[in-house]
């Protein structure tokens, strides 16, 4: 299974990456290449062009400040999974990373290129929307412009972004420290695709009570949701086994897709399983100094 | 004597695959060489109505774009023979090299691509149109042998290839007489072999394509030379095979494919050197399957749960051609009594075509089909019983008196079979000692009590091993005392010049990293059988055994010609032949130089030329292996997943000439039964598509999802063959489904539920707990 | 098509050679620099028979473009033994254990062991069956493979070698 005839650029700074796009029709960026080449590889894609970013260097790279990660696009899954800094401050990354494919496909696999192919099951863009993170993307002319998560997942595998348009960095707003996360996925084998992932952020307050949570569930619709009404239940509660128990409930307004991986009644049975593990875990997690 | 048979030698074969000098076909590299592809249907049942290859032969890079016709010129039959004997009369079962009128699976090759490298190849293969008129795909076994289904194929009058009758004893009665009867229908399917590496064929055209040298990464080297030989009508002396080292075989590469034939056949046409590396895309769309078998079974057993008759139908999902004689069912329909006594017994087989990929043999080739439904009728019986599942098999295993026991179903060729030695009540008994099985209801009930669901599960096999007639081996000492092996029994990851240099260097007493096995080269060894039903350890090395021990006699006799002492006074120790108690010694090296003669030099006059000896040693009778296999397994209820927490595996086959080589094949045998239970779906849809055609879809287990397997060997000698041997290839694969599926079913057993098929995936599982906690 | 030029290190030397773009860094090593002991076995990414090492981490060489890796440093199973022949220790583990049966998935096996090695000298058996989650073996059913890493890993250990 060889690819299809292509022409090969390789830029090395970022407006002449879109400069390239803009000026090709049916090109393509070529960031990690871990679906892209897949896909190449048993002909699903014909571009005529593709630009490789992987040498434009001021795409990668991880900054910590002001209550926010900045991932540089280009950053490589397994930089991310084993940075010290993001381990410290959003922990929820390394456990979700983990999960994600093989090391030999996060060695080159790229949180920006994860975002922009937006596979329902991606745990990257799960854990985005889980932050309420912000695209950052490079237009024409050294324009850029910032789109928050929600936004940024149009559909299914449909990011908003234009066809010459890069994604930059994305920029993770942080919990405040010994938050309490979990992330658990049910997938058929070690690194395969998610059937359903539940992801979890929560702060306690002084009396134990539930003050932050975030949701988000990734593999059982289109695109990974956030689950705002167990989310709204849960603030001011202690996280109960009854209370958990009725925030699963929410779960069946989800959108559950059935495909080859799964009928939709399984999906919610698998993704109400992830949630209430990662929710249970999360809890058990908030407050703790060295979680 | 340097005993080497026995020992766990460390293999022959590792240094050079190690540091990656392994030489697989694809490493193959010719001078001036042209790469192919194939054209392959896009459609299950199609008549082909246009075929326009205009542009795609103009495009860059391209060569040639062959049909069936291009070939014709080529080939002395457009379809492919049903086994390597030429066939006078066409056989409408068998796949053609190149189809052009009616293709009935999708992926059937349709044309041939050649060009300077394989991505223009594709382009062009891409590029070629083909114009198909839909036909009515037939998706489902079990409705296509119904009076006035659509044929598969418009040559075909129905679906049903074959239909046969298994059977002995009074089945009527013993079902009427019985205490209990109980009935089940249980589905398998088995998936693909999916060696890593995949076919593939490189030709080397010599002297204008009179003379064609082939190397394919088959299991049958002879086979195909012999299919050669008559579909090019080529002299047996200018053509050879070649078998490279080979990246697995597992069954598919058993078969001859119409690709095998339509490369050769191209490079003659063309003059031309030429390779074929299969993709994976390909492999799944036509290298062959084990799929779909569909059981209907009725157990009769009398109060104390002994069996007293066994009947049923297996309709089997052949898939469009038939490329070999079709063996597998039979053997499913054979085995199925495996190691218990069953006093009346008839089965029913319908073989039947499908637009689907040709089935054949997948490592255990039916057998796995048969133990997995024998093994859950008698799980059955311990359930509605309410008998200890060890305790039901205990009672009806063939006991060690019995033995050799006289099987009352007689071979296709009426000779008798035999279950020659074993003793399967102590093996079980080992078997369930070492896994705890008392033990393990107090586990259960403790594990449920916290909310979890594990449980146990038995199986039992045997393997008839060792098919004959025969392999052939030929032993012959070098110049420099070093040693040759030549057999024509194929390698294919097993071991198998390991094993013959072991079998060799002990009779000759010499290292065995002095011997060298060659092994599937038609030119070095014209005769030949190959690899599959585990048959090589015990024909090729008692050939070699013999072929060595015969050497070793002949360097003695010349030795003794040559120091002027009696034989008795002589023996061979470390590679030379010494006068006992003495210092005056003749190296086996030294022997060969004389007797290799030279001009004008006396030869000893009751002496033969050269230190060698080939020996085909003959059998007819297959050597019984046996098998107990007992897996442990925890069931999450919610996702329905099943995880392998520990796995027991008892084996006796025989003799072992290597433990290390055997303990291999059996825990990569078992990790494919795992998968057969619980991971490898080959998925078609209604319109006869595969939808599972990469390894996203297609599941193969990785490390993670396997156990450490505990193994325990016995060995009882084969008295069938002189190195004492029972083969062992696929007896890990074989009880495997069956033990994993019974553990399965006893995690839920607080849900009563009886798991009738193979694989079992999560979501089936989920849906089957749902309904049963519905009903509760 | 335009054909690039490429060089990299390939086991500490210089190699170089013509391709075009869609050539994969497996195949411009199979066939442009005749190093065959990286294989190809899915062409998706998911057997990991074509991984090889990449400016120091274990990658896909399916999933690679040969012109990627112009520049790169590049280490494949051919550079795992000495210029002597001397085995690496996971080789001679992986003979010792029966690590390998038709040798088609060992090359990558061992490269990725290679990397595991170097990040975490000492790896309990889970971590191992982690390391090699992402190569495929038909033949072993990964038990002596397992095996075999921990053997090299305590032999690397004992000698005091980088793996």
């Amino acid at each position: 299974m060889k690819p299809p005839p292509f022409e090969y650029f390789c830029p090395t700074a970022l407006n002449e990456a879109v400069e390239l796009l803009a000026a090709h029709e049916n090109s393509k960026v070529l960031a990690g290449g871990q679906s892209l080449m897949a896909m190449l590889n048993l002909r699903y894609l014909f571009p005529d062009v593709l630009v490789d970013i992987n040498r434009i260097d001021e795409l990668a790279g991880i900054a910590v400040a002001s209550g926010a990660a900045r991932i540089g696009a280009m950053t490589r899954q397994r930089v991310i999974e084993t940075n010290g800094e993001i381990a410290r401050v959003a922990p929820i990354f390394r456990e979700a990373l983990k999960l994600v494919g093989h090391r030999q496909t996060r060695n080159r696999g790229t949180i920006g290129g994860s975002l922009c192919h937006l596979d329902p099951a991606a745990e990257l863009a799960t854990l985005a929307l889980l932050h309420d993170a912000v695209v950052e993307i490079a237009g024409r002319d050294g324009t850029r412009r910032r789109l928050g998560i929600h936004d940024f997942i149009a559909g299914f595998m449909m990011p908003n972004i234009e066809a010459h348009e890069i994604v930059v960095a994305i920029e993770v707003p942080l919990w405040s420290a010994g938050h309490g996360y979990a992330f658990h996925e049910f997938a058929r084998r070690h690194g395969d695709f998610a059937i359903a992932s539940a992801a979890c952020l929560l702060e306690k307050d002084g009396d134990g009570a539930i003050s932050r949570l975030s949701i988000a569930l990734g593999g059982i619709g289109s695109i990974p949701q956030r689950l705002p009404a167990a989310e709204e239940f849960l603030l001011g509660k202690r996280g109960e086994p009854g209370d958990l128990a009725s925030a699963l409930e929410f779960c069946a307004g989800l959108e559950l897709i059935g495909d080859f991986h799964g009928s939709a009644e399984y999906r919610l049975s698998v993704v109400r399983s992830m949630l209430r593990k990662s929710l249970e875990l999360a809890l058990a997690r908030a407050g703790r100094r060295d979680a | 004597m340097n005993r080497l048979v026995g020992k766990s030698v460390p293999r022959l074969e590792d240094p050079a695959l190690l540091v990656g000098k392994g030489r697989y076909v694809d490493d193959i590299h010719l001078s001036d060489m042209l790469h192919c592809t194939f054209v392959r249907s896009t459609m299950a049942h199609a008549a082909i109505t246009g075929f326009d290859a205009e542009f795609a032969r103009s495009m860059q890079g391209v060569h040639a774009v062959l049909t069936a016709s291009d070939l014709a010129p080529m080939l002395m039959s457009k379809r492919m023979p049903l086994s390597a004997a030429p066939s006078k009369e066409e056989n409408s079962s068998t796949p053609f090299v190149l189809q052009d009128r009616e293709v009935s699976y999708v992926g059937e090759p349709v044309a041939l691509v050649i060009a300077d490298s394989r991505a223009e190849a594709e382009d062009a293969a891409a590029a070629v149109q083909v114009e198909y008129e839909p036909l009515p795909a037939v998706v489902d076994a079990r409705k296509a042998y119904e009076p006035g289904a659509e044929v598969v194929r418009s040559e075909l009058n129905s679906n049903l290839l074959n239909k046969l009758h298994v059977g002995y004893g009074e089945v009527d009665e013993a079902f009427a007489g019985a205490a209990h009867v109980f009935a089940d229908d249980i589905w398998q399917h088995r998936g693909c072999g999916h060696s890593i590496e995949t076919r593939g064929v490189v030709v080397e055209s010599r002297f204008d394509g009179s003379e064609l040298c082939i190397w394919s990464s088959t299991q049958m080297p002879h086979d195909l030379f012999y299919m050669l030989v008559a579909m090019l009508d080529m002299d047996e002396n200018r053509l050879r095979v070649i078998t490279p080292d080979v990246g697995g075989g597992f069954g598919p590469k058993y078969c001859i494919y119409p690709e095998e034939i339509a490369i050769p056949a191209a490079a003659r046409l063309l003059n031309r050197n030429l390779k074929w590396i299969e993709d994976r895309r390909e492999y799944f769309m036509s290298a062959v399957q084990e799929r779909d078998q569909y059981w209907t079974l009725e157990i009769a057993v009398d109060a104390d749960a002994r069996i007293l008759g066994l009947r049923g139908r297996l309709v089997h999902d052949q898939g469009a051609y038939a490329p070999k004689a079709v063996n597998l069912p039979y053997n499913s329909a054979t085995a199925m009594t495996g190691p218990y006594i069953v006093p009346a017994y008839g089965m029913d087989v319908l073989i039947v075509h499908t637009n689907k990929v040709p089935v054949s043999s997948v490592r255990g080739a039916g057998y796995p089909q048969a133990a997995f439904a024998m093994e859950r009728m008698m799980d059955l019986i311990a359930v509605r019983m309410d008998l200890d599942r060890a305790e039901v098999r205990r009672r009806n295993l063939i006991p060690p008196e019995k033995m050799p026991y006289v099987k009352q179903l007689k071979a296709r060729s009426g000779a008798a079979m035999i279950y020659d030695s074993g003793d399967y009540i102590a093996s079980q008994a080992e078997t369930l000692a070492a896994a705890g099985w008392e033990d393990f209801p107090a586990r259960q009930k403790a594990a449920l009590a916290e909310g979890r669901y594990i449980g146990i599960g038995l199986a039992n096999a045997v393997k008839g091993t060792g098919r004959g007639p025969f392999e052939s081996g030929t032993v012959r000492v070098s110049q420099n005392g070093k040693v040759s092996v030549f057999t024509g029994a194929t390698a294919m990851g097993q071991g198998l010049a390991t094993a013959l240099a072991q079998i060799c260097a002990e009779e000759l007493s010499v290292a065995a990293e002095d011997v060298t096995v060659i092994a599937g080269d038609t030119a070095v060894t014209p005769l030949g059988l190959g690899g599959f039903a585990s048959r090589q350890l015990v024909t090729a090395g008692s050939s070699v055994h013999l072929a060595a021990k015969s050497v070793a006699a002949k360097a003695i006799k010349a030795a003794s010609r040559l120091m002027e002492v009696d034989e008795d006074a002589l023996k061979l120790e470390e590679g030379r032949v010494w006068i006992r108690d003495g210092n005056r010694s003749l190296g086996l090296g030294e022997l060969a130089q004389v007797l290799r003669g030279a001009p004008g030099f006396a030869f000893p006059a009751d002496l033969e030329p050269g230190l060698s000896t080939s020996i085909q040693w003959k059998t007819d009778a297959l050597t019984y292996a046996n098998a107990c296999h007992i897996a442990e397994v925890e069931v999450d209820i919610d996702l329905g997943e099943v995880t392998v927490a520990r796995y027991v595996a008892f084996h006796d086959s025989g003799r072992l000439i290597n433990p290390m080589i055997v303990e291999g094949q059996v825990v990569g045998g078992i990790a494919h039964g795992i998968g057969n239970a619980l991971f490898e779906f080959m998925g078609y849809d209604e319109t006869a598509q595969p939808v599972t055609t990469t390894f996203q879809e297609y599941l193969l287990v990785t490390a993670t999802e396997l156990p450490n397997f505990e193994t325990i060997y016995r060995e009882t000698p084969s008295g069938l063959n002189p190195i004492g041997a029972k083969g062992i290839g696929e007896a890990g694969t074989i009880p495997a489904a069956a033990a994993v599926v019974s553990a399965v079913e006893n995690a839920l057993s607080p849900f009563r539920i009886r798991i009738s098929q193979t694989p079992i995936l999560p979501e089936r599982l989920f849906n089957l707990i749902q309904a049963a906690r519905a009903t509760t | 098509m335009k054909i690039h030029q490429i060089e990299m290190e390939v086991n500490g030397r210089t190699r170089s050679g013509e391709a075009v773009a869609r050539t994969t860094l497996a195949d411009f090593l199979r066939h442009t620099l005749h190093l065959t002991g990286t294989h190809v076995g899915c062409e998706h990414g998911v057997c990991g028979a074509c991984t090889v090492l990449v400016d120091g981490v274990s990658t896909r060489g399916c999933l690679m473009l040969a012109v990627q890796a112009n520049g790169a440093r590049v280490e494949t199973v051919e550079g795992l033994a000495s210029a002597e022949g001397v085995l690496h220790p996971l080789q001679q583990a992986f003979r010792d254990q029966h690590g390998l049966q038709c040798g088609f998935c060992t090359p990558g096996m061992l490269i990725t062991l290679k990397e595991l090695l170097a990040e975490n000298p000492d790896p309990t058996e889970d971590e191992v069956r982690d390391a090699i989650s992402g190569n495929i073996c038909r033949c072993t059913g990964y038990q002596s493979i397992v095996a075999a890493a921990l053997k090299a890993a305590k032999e690397l250990r004992r000698s005091g070698s980088a793996p």
